[in-house]
């Protein structure tokens, strides 16, 4: 039986939920300075075009203009995961969100008339949309900044991985599928539209930014690669953020060119996004096409995986080329597969490029695996659940990857929602009416304690008691709405006994918080949380040498409860510890820092290593309604099991779950992002279509703790994970109820109905 | 040139006059001109309910509501819901205590069309069922949550 806690495991609202529910927090929508200017940005009219000339004279004569630049006014580098992309185009335009001018005026009225007055000249190209064309050798070069070579001209970026012998398993296969998957565009709808406020000092030529960034030291270093600036003569403050889920990771070009105009006029700058706006122009989850080819043998264990991915990158290289990273630990390692063989290619279009998305890869890399499944047990003629506990992975295992599973929950996550499900026993319902039901399984692997993919995947906390018993906790990591926050104080509140009342959390500026690398890869929780858990120790040593000081005893073994250090029968205030510790001699301050860097290790160039302190597994089985005369997908339950290691803060991760499967039942069904030659037919909420509360399912979440020790009291990274396996589940459901395996995402109603429709032709020979 | 028109109207308790373009949107007076942040934008095309504010009895999308429609009524927004002495209004303490505000960027709307619904509710001395507060809130966007915390401390809201 694990240790029982005082708060962790119990259920704590967050601690910033006041200000946020009584409409005092302030996002960078709210931020108003003194002599703020509005700055907007002028985008390009096609997404392939040369450009002639640009005139920005009209513009810069408009009263309340006070600058207007193009690329022809910066001295800038190109920005980028691949620095392949200017911040200001100037010859050539790309696709359909190039940044070819931008304006800073007294009012956003002033600014819209300014942009509406630069007039552009364009000799309208033939773009390429689909990353097949782009290939082909008569394909233009579509990025003409990309430095690297591979092979072809519009390919940005390119993985390789195996592991096994992959002909002698296709020789041992008994059974071999293959099939292509599709996946769809779509994109963070963030409540909170992007923005930034930048200030520039020509006194000391520092630039200040309130950036609603998740990996602020990142971007610091990024901003300046920009800006041919000293990193440090720029500090981010981050505001209240409206919303990340992996949107934030890259820094576009709204950004810098938001600190030229600043830098340009010496005033602040705002920068916001309207909502067409963020549809256009903020990042997207990478669309995939996936060929997958799987075998078993006769007792249905599988014997390879041979995968090649193409990846449309759109016009410029961001994160999300990077997802096969990801993707490839769910072919190698989800489940038990002696032979893998994984290619994945990133290949430009005229498209507008994507960006890292909650799950990175793994919810379009899940769907491809877990319907193969479905359809390797139909051939074989084996149970769905079966087949999967079969092949399933367990604790102790070192896969071909070298993942080190030294926990692993994937075989109970599963036994569990096929329990609470009733899998086995549930009657199937009379398949002739107009209502068919069916149940879909899906599993997921993905990393829990970090992702080693910089030099250091490491999160630096100080601690400071104060003369009054409050505790300041200064941590690297970021509060995007996660509630990561609440987890440090909960964990700093049991740890020190301190009330959560007197703990504040201080996570926004650069200038002051230690280093981390960012919001991303479920990390916060295991990083933040171990670091801090490293400087609680170093904190209690000072205070249990004081403190034993102070009560002339020679233990230093202390218990802390309600702000009191108790050794047997002596106790002492924490307060006046600190007080003495600070006023008595030595002089000395009640302060710590602890850097904590994870256990695990840089994949080599193979991609081969354990890349994270630990690995999350989920299952979902999900039960769906088709109506087949109009083909609308109806979720009725989802039924959750997730190997979370331990359960620190009930609530929150409920939340997580909650909003992850909404996110995921999203990209199942509704959610696509229209392209007609690389432009957005639908960039309003009115044609792209989020779920609303009358949409959400019965939602049966079944946590299950494995104890991990390299997690903070267990736990492992949990806040991706509740959407990965959810589109692989609803259509794995979908074929349950209608009999039709579809396998392009989402599943609208159009394309159901078709499917449907289809199949009856067919069947009947019409 | 005055294009601008007078309107008398009562915000969050406190009555006021102000002279307005005839074009300017609700959420643009209040925002911009009355400084209350607190009510969000979010799309400007009446979807995401983000801007939600009550007039007289009724939750509106201030996005789609012109400021001088509020001439002779009474507006509430998220910062008139607590008083000095209870700082949370029920709706607000729900909510926090159930776990629905997580980025928080549509909790202002979320709460207010909670506040305006009970209110209603209890004027018609009624109880809601869960899936009529599932169907209140169907004009409210979030990412984060997937809804389900928001819709139970909806529902709280009429515990005993």
């Amino acid at each position: 039986m694990a240790k029982q806690y005082k708060i962790i495991g119990k259920s704590t609202p967050k601690i910033d939920a006041k200000e946020r529910a009584t409409g005092k927090a302030v996002y960078g929508h709210d931020i108003e300075m003194q002599g703020m200017l509005h700055g907007m940005i002028l985008r390009t009219k096609y997404p392939c075009a040369t450009i002639i000339s640009i005139d920005t004279s009209a513009a810069k004569e408009l009263d309340g203009v006070m600058c207007v630049i193009t690329a022809d006014d910066v001295d800038v580098n190109q920005i980028g995961y691949k620095r392949d992309h200017p911040i200001l185009k100037s010859n050539t335009v790309n696709c359909n969100r190039d940044e070819i001018a931008a304006v800073a005026a007294t009012t956003k009225e002033i600014a819209k008339k300014a942009l509406s007055l630069i007039k552009v000249e364009y000799k309208v190209k033939q773009g390429v949309y689909d990353p097949f064309e782009a290939l082909k050798e008569e394909s233009p070069k579509i990025n003409i900044f990309c430095q690297e070579k591979f092979g072809n001209k519009n390919i940005g970026e390119s993985f390789h991985y195996e592991h096994g012998n992959l002909d002698e398993q296709k020789k041992r296969s008994k059974v071999i599928i293959s099939k292509r998957y599709e996946t769809s565009r779509v994109t963070h709808c963030c409540m909170a539209t992007s923005n930034i406020t930048a200030s520039y000092s020509k006194l000391d030529g520092s630039l200040t930014l309130w950036a609603s960034t998740q990996v602020p030291f990142l971007y610091q270093r990024d901003m300046a690669h920009a800006l041919k600036m000293e990193p440090s003569k720029i500090r981010v403050i981050q505001p209240t953020i409206g919303g990340g889920f992996g949107s934030k990771l890259d820094m576009l070009p709204f950004e810098p060119i938001c600190a030229l105009l600043s830098i340009k006029t010496g005033k602040p700058v705002q920068i916001l996004y309207d909502r067409e706006e963020e549809f256009v122009a903020s990042p997207t989850r990478q669309p995939m096409i996936i060929d997958l080819t799987t075998g078993a043998d006769e007792k249905g264990k599988f014997t390879f995986r041979e995968v090649k991915i193409t990846m449309d990158n759109g016009a410029y290289t961001s994160w999300g080329s990077t997802t096969p990273f990801v993707m490839m630990q769910t072919y190698s390692s989800l489940y038990q597969v002696p032979a893998c063989s994984f290619d994945a290619e990133a290949i430009y279009t005229n498209n507008p490029f994507a960006g890292s998305f909650r799950g990175y890869g793994n919810p379009q890399a899940t769907f491809s695996v877990e319907t193969n499944i479905d359809l390797m047990a139909k051939e074989l003629g084996m149970a769905k659940d079966e087949i999967r506990l079969l092949n399933a992975n367990y604790k102790g295992e070192i896969t071909g990857q070298g993942l080190n599973f030294r926990t692993c929950g994937a075989i109970p996550a599963l036994e569990k929602v096929l329990e609470e499900s009733k899998y086995k026993t549930r009657k199937r319902e009379q398949q002739n009416s107009r209502y068919k039901k069916g149940i879909g399984l899906a599993s997921m692997l993905h990393v829990g304690g970090g992702a080693k993919i910089y030099r250091s995947d490491g999160c630096g906390t100080r601690l400071k008691f104060d003369h009054y018993g409050f505790l300041t906790i200064t941590t690297g990591s970021n509060e995007i709405g996660q509630g990561s926050e609440t987890i440090l104080a909960m964990i700093a509140a049991e740890e020190l006994g301190v009330p959560m009342e007197k703990i504040k959390v201080i996570n926004t500026d650069t200038d002051i918080k230690p280093w981390d690398v960012g919001v991303h890869a479920s990390r916060t929780t295991f990083v933040a949380g171990n670091s801090l858990l490293g400087a609680i120790r170093l904190i209690k040593e000072k205070l249990n040498k004081q403190a034993a000081k102070l009560l002339c005893i020679e233990s230093v073994d202390f218990d802390y409860q309600n702000a009191t250090m108790v050794c047997g029968d002596k106790e002492i205030k924490i307060d006046k510890v600190v007080r003495e510790m600070h006023f008595g001699l030595p002089n000395e301050l009640c302060e710590v820092e602890y850097f904590y860097e994870p256990p695990s290790s840089f994949q080599d160039k193979e991609f081969k290593g354990d890349v994270s302190g630990n690995y999350a597994f989920a299952s979902q089985a999900i039960e769906v309604e088709v109506d087949t005369l109009t083909g609308k997908v109806k979720v009725l339950n989802v039924y959750v099991s997730q190997d979370v290691g331990r359960v620190l803060n009930p609530m929150s991760l409920q939340g997580q779950i909650e909003g992850g499967l909404a996110t995921g039942i999203g990209f199942a069904l509704t959610e696509e992002m229209i392209y007609t030659n690389g432009v957005l037919v639908n960039p309003s909420f009115h044609g792209y279509k989020l779920l609303t509360s009358m949409d959400m399912p019965n939602v049966h979440f079944y946590p299950i703790e494995t104890h991990d020790e390299a997690g903070p009291y267990g736990s492992k990274g949990a806040g991706e994970a509740p959407l990965i396996p959810t589109a692989a589940a609803i259509a794995n459901a979908v074929a349950d109820a209608i009999g039709i395996e579809i396998y392009s995402l989402p599943l609208t109603a159009e394309k159901v109905l078709k499917a449907i429709k289809r199949n009856e032709i067919n069947s009947h020979g019409i | 040139m005055n294009n601008f028109v007078e309107i008398n109207f009562t915000i969050n308790g406190a009555k006021m006059t102000k002279e307005i373009k005839p074009s300017l949107l609700l959420v643009d007076f209040i925002r911009d001109v009355l400084k209350l942040k607190g009510t969000k934008s979010g799309c400007m095309e009446g979807e995401c309910g983000a801007c939600t504010v009550i007039v007289d009895e009724t939750a509106i999308n201030s996005c789609m509501y012109l400021a001088i429609n509020i001439n002779g009524k009474t507006v509430r927004t998220i910062e008139g819901l607590g008083t000095d002495e209870k700082p949370l209004d029920i709706v607000q303490e729900k909510m926090i205590e159930h776990g629905a505000v997580q980025c928080g960027f549509c909790t202002s709307g979320v709460v207010l069309t909670t506040k305006v619904f009970s209110e209603k509710c209890k004027s018609e001395g009624k109880v809601p069922t869960r899936d009529e507060v599932k169907k209140s809130l169907e004009g409210h966007l979030c990412r984060c949550t997937g809804y389900v915390k928001i819709i139970d401390a909806a529902h709280a809201v009429y515990e005993k």
